[in-house]
């Protein structure tokens, strides 16, 4: 087996220090300051990254807040709004329909008033009317001629059974 | 078998007869001979792979990190996934005083795994395959992890080998044992990663061997076998290599905590 043939030995732990050694000031000075630099400076962007990530975050969420305080101000406003107008409105249109009725009342008041007293006029020409009739109906029927009071009572009585 | 090593340039010629068994593929070459003393420092096919590792993380390195943009390419992708990988491992096993000794993990993982996966290439050459790589690795790692226990804790570390709040009489039992198992560290660390690729490399020689023996006829089903075992050597390669590394971090987590 040549593994074990010691006159190679010396030879090959010769040349392992030399490359060994060579390698080692590759990785020590070279390789790990580099590798190790680019890595640092990666986790810090990518940790720069995240941090402005989430104070963008919060200023968005305080200016959909502030966004959502506006709107229920806003909400509020109008309600408080439309509740103003809507019982003015209101108070507009009863005030103008009191007024209304009571001018309709008025007028109504006055029409009854002319009815009543064209119905009276017109029951006390009845009252006439119907004594004459009558006190000519008895002298034609039975030759009578009674007195004014007793056709004024009678027309009266009858007046009343009609009603 | 060792005769077929070859140490100068010299035997190279003389001595270049190959041998197509299952472990020629471990045979070491000196490509640039090199002597200083009486130590052989030869660039080998063992050095030479060993360059191609580190060169391929440099490279990878390299382009990674050339633009360093916010959002990564696919290179930089690759060796950031792998730093992080191993940052994980030395931050879970070791906690946060482990990271002084990251740039040696990460180090340790990339050297081993590009010596894994770089030595599953057809013609290529194994480094990790070899005793004497690993147990450098290894013992380097063993006496490190002993030092730094020491310069942190003092005489404390010693400790190590005494869980807190066993019983006095236990001691006499559990102290040897676990002084066995804190000296046994180097050799297990080493053979792990030594017999995994030794054995994944010998076992595709094998049955690559048989496609050739089989022929057409049959050739077709070791075939497979190699593909399926090609897939398998890949994730050994991969786990071997995390393996190492983290075992380095488990060592390094009771020199800097003790229990």
């Amino acid at each position: 087996m040549p593994q074990f043939d010691p006159s190679t030995f010396s030879s090959q732990i010769f040349w392992l220090v030399v490359t060994f050694a060579l390698l080692y000031w590759v990785v020590a000075k070279i390789a790990v300051p580099r590798i190790g630099e680019v890595l640092d400076q990666r986790a810090r962007v990518i940790q720069e990254d995240l941090d402005r990530a989430l104070a963008l975050k919060g200023e968005t969420d305080q200016a959909v807040q502030a966004y959502e305080k506006a709107m229920a101000a806003a909400r509020d406003q109008a309600g408080d709004h439309m509740r103003a107008v809507t019982s003015e409105a209101k108070a507009t249109a009863d005030a103008r329909t009191a007024e209304l009725s009571a001018v309709v009342g008025k007028q109504v008041a006055e029409a009854e008033a002319r009815i009543a007293k064209a119905k009276e006029d017109a029951l006390a020409s009845l009252r006439g009317i119907a004594a004459d009739t009558a006190k000519d109906v008895v002298a034609k029927l039975a030759g009578l001629s009674p007195s004014q009071a007793d056709l004024d009572a009678a027309v009266t009585a009858a007046l009343k059974e009609t009603k | 078998m060792a005769e077929e090593h070859i140490a100068t340039g010299a035997e190279h010629g003389e001595a270049a007869h190959e041998q197509h068994g299952p472990m020629e593929q471990f045979t070491i070459k000196p490509l640039i001979p090199i002597q200083v003393g009486r130590l052989d420092l030869s660039y080998t096919n063992s050095a030479l792979f060993m360059t191609f590792a580190i060169a391929l993380s440099a490279l990878l390195f390299w382009g990674a990190t050339r633009a360093r943009t916010m959002v990564p390419g696919r290179l930089q992708s690759t060796a950031e996934l792998l730093y992080s990988f191993v940052q994980d491992m030395v931050v879970s096993n070791t906690g946060k005083e482990g990271m002084k000794y990251f740039p040696f993990i990460f180090t340790l993982f990339l050297f081993i795994l590009f010596g894994n996966i770089l030595g599953l290439m057809p013609y290529a050459f194994t480094f990790t395959s070899h005793i004497a790589v690993t147990a450098a690795l290894a013992f380097f790692i063993f006496f490190a992890v002993t030092i730094i226990g020491f310069a942190r804790h003092g005489l404390h570390f010693f400790s190590l080998f005494l869980p807190p709040g066993t019983p006095l009489w236990m001691a006499f039992i559990l102290v040897p044992l676990e002084v066995f198992s804190y000296l046994i560290r180097p050799f297990s660390l080493s053979l792990r990663l030594f017999a995994n690729m030794l054995a994944g490399h010998v076992l595709l020689k094998v049955l690559a061997g048989f496609v050739i023996a089989l022929g057409f006829a049959f050739g077709w089903v070791p075939f497979l076998a190699v593909f399926g075992v090609t897939f398998l050597e890949i994730m050994v390669a991969f786990i071997q290599a995390y393996v190492f590394a983290l075992l380095a971090c488990i060592y390094l987590n009771d020199a800097i905590h003790l229990h």
